[in-house]
């Protein structure tokens, strides 16, 4: 039995039918505490006895260097970014998602198809045009989706440093300065996670309760996705 | 997850003309596109020049995907449209806002022939470049994939690793397989003429008969456009060309 489906067309030549893994994603605004939460679950796994592994935004061996690189200058297209992104992330998902699932590995993945597609539509893509693009994901076993408020995400940002430009939409700009673009930037990328939160199902934690009352529930429900869905390489 | 969105929807709302040739390697297509240009210039209009795969940040990616082999269907066409999006959106739209020709050597047909050869589903590159402006004038070489692989090979070319297809695994021989997969991209483009009533030229026919019948083609679309400013800009566009 296919175990794992696309969106849409799927991965050209890409076989479904071996893939025997499972596939869970994290979501969430920067700065809600979602590298927190993935390495808490991977111990919590790893604990129970599976194997793990992870990606997140922007890793991918082809296109990685090019986006820092392209971030640095602030030179490329808005829209050529959003494909520039989604190069990036079609390479993981060919070259570390799939591999992972095909030997049987939890992929946890901090961050997924769907802040990419926030991103873009804050920066003017069409969202049917853009989830089209991104049709060819498979889809996850589990989305959790960190949910915060924009002015909750503040001091937990400032406590690691300066705003970020790019995690303040400085690009767009969305304010007079890096707090108002923050501010609005944030709102406007959780406005649209809301939404996609909606339509595709995430299982929504409040990101604003205690770290580890988080971190239990996320366990507790990732273990029991696991159990229900065997791994067929076991079965 | 949503109604198919295609390319061919983006109205061409601008004062500038796109023009832009399309056609396998060998059909001649890129010797008319620079005969054009130099008489469009000489006719004294504002001309510039758009390439396939030349956006200065994209293609540093686009070379070290292909050089080190980590390029799939999938990530070779998304790397080609994220080029194409950057010239779109810093070459060409602004020229044509200003009202000046813009000559495009590929377009969107290019990626639709090489990815659906490829193995990339024919919908989904065409909902991928929804974003591209239409062209004023698309003018597709017609050329007998014989006479086109002829003029490829009998100059024995260093045939690269993706521009033979090679990743495809149609064959260990570098030359049969650059002519298997030029003649899937052949039927694509094929498709193609028929699909979005692209203009298309003999290619067979002698150099000078084809530009003339080009010029034919370009003339009617002229009215209207920007002429070029000095000699000096002038130059520098040749630079460029």
């Amino acid at each position: 039995m296919r175990r794992f489906e696309s969106y849409g067309q799927g991965v050209p030549g890409l076989e479904l039918g071996d893939l025997s893994g499972w596939l869970i994603v994290i979501e969430g605004p920067d700065g809600v505490g979602r590298t927190t939460h993935v390495n808490r679950l991977r111990a919590h796994l790893e604990q129970l006895g599976y194997a793990v592994a992870e990606t997140g935004l922007t890793r991918s061996d082809l296109a990685s260097r090019g986006i820092r690189r392209a971030k640095q200058g602030n030179t490329l297209g808005a829209n050529a970014f959003n494909l520039f992104y989604a190069t990036d992330f079609a390479d993981r998902l060919e070259q570390q998602i799939v591999p992972a699932l095909r030997a049987g590995f939890v992929m946890i993945t901090d961050r997924y198809v769907y802040s990419l597609i926030a991103r873009a539509i804050v920066r003017g893509a069409d969202p049917d045009w853009i989830k089209q693009v991104y049709s060819f994901a498979l889809l996850p076993d589990a989305v959790y989706y960190l949910r915060i408020e924009a002015q909750q995400l503040v001091p937990r940002v400032l406590a690691e440093g300066p705003f970020d430009y790019w995690e303040s939409g400085m690009d767009v700009p969305m304010g007079e300065d890096l707090y108002d673009s923050f501010v609005n930037y944030q709102g406007r990328i959780i406005h649209e996670l809301d939404g996609l939160a909606r339509e595709y199902g995430f299982h929504t934690l409040d990101a604003t309760r205690d770290e580890d009352d988080i971190a239990d529930e996320l366990c507790a429900s990732v273990t029991r996705v696991l159990m229900k869905k065997p791994s067929s390489a076991t079965a | 997850m949503s109604a198919l969105t295609t390319y061919g929807q983006r109205p061409n709302v601008y004062p500038g003309k796109l023009f832009i040739v399309e056609g396998i390697d060998g059909s001649g297509k890129s010797t008319q596109l620079a005969l054009l240009t130099q008489w469009l210039r000489s006719e004294g209009y504002l001309v510039t020049f758009s390439e396939w795969n030349s956006s200065q940040i994209v293609k540093a990616t686009t070379s070290r995907g292909k050089k080190r082999q980590l390029l799939t269907p999938l990530t070779f066409s998304l790397i080609h449209a994220t080029d194409f999006s950057d010239r779109l959106e810093q070459q060409i739209v602004p020229a044509l806002k200003a009202g000046a020709i813009v000559l495009a050597d590929r377009y969107v047909y290019t990626a639709f022939a090489r990815d659906v050869a490829r193995g990339v589903d024919g919908g989904w590159v065409r909902s991928l470049y929804r974003f591209a402006v239409p062209p004023t004038l698309a003018v597709y070489f017609r050329v007998p994939l014989d006479v086109a692989l002829h003029r490829i090979l009998s100059a024995r070319p260093k045939l690269k690793y993706y521009e033979a297809g090679m990743d495809l695994r149609l064959s260990t021989d570098v030359t049969e397989s650059y002519r298997l997969f030029q003649a899937r991209i052949q039927h694509e483009y094929e498709g193609q003429v028929r699909e979005f009533g692209l203009a298309t030229m003999d290619a067979t026919l002698p150099v000078e008969v084809q530009q003339r019948a080009l010029r034919d083609m370009v003339r009617p679309h002229l009215h209207g456009v920007a002429a070029s400013p000095a000699t000096a800009a002038l130059e520098d566009e040749e630079r460029t060309a």
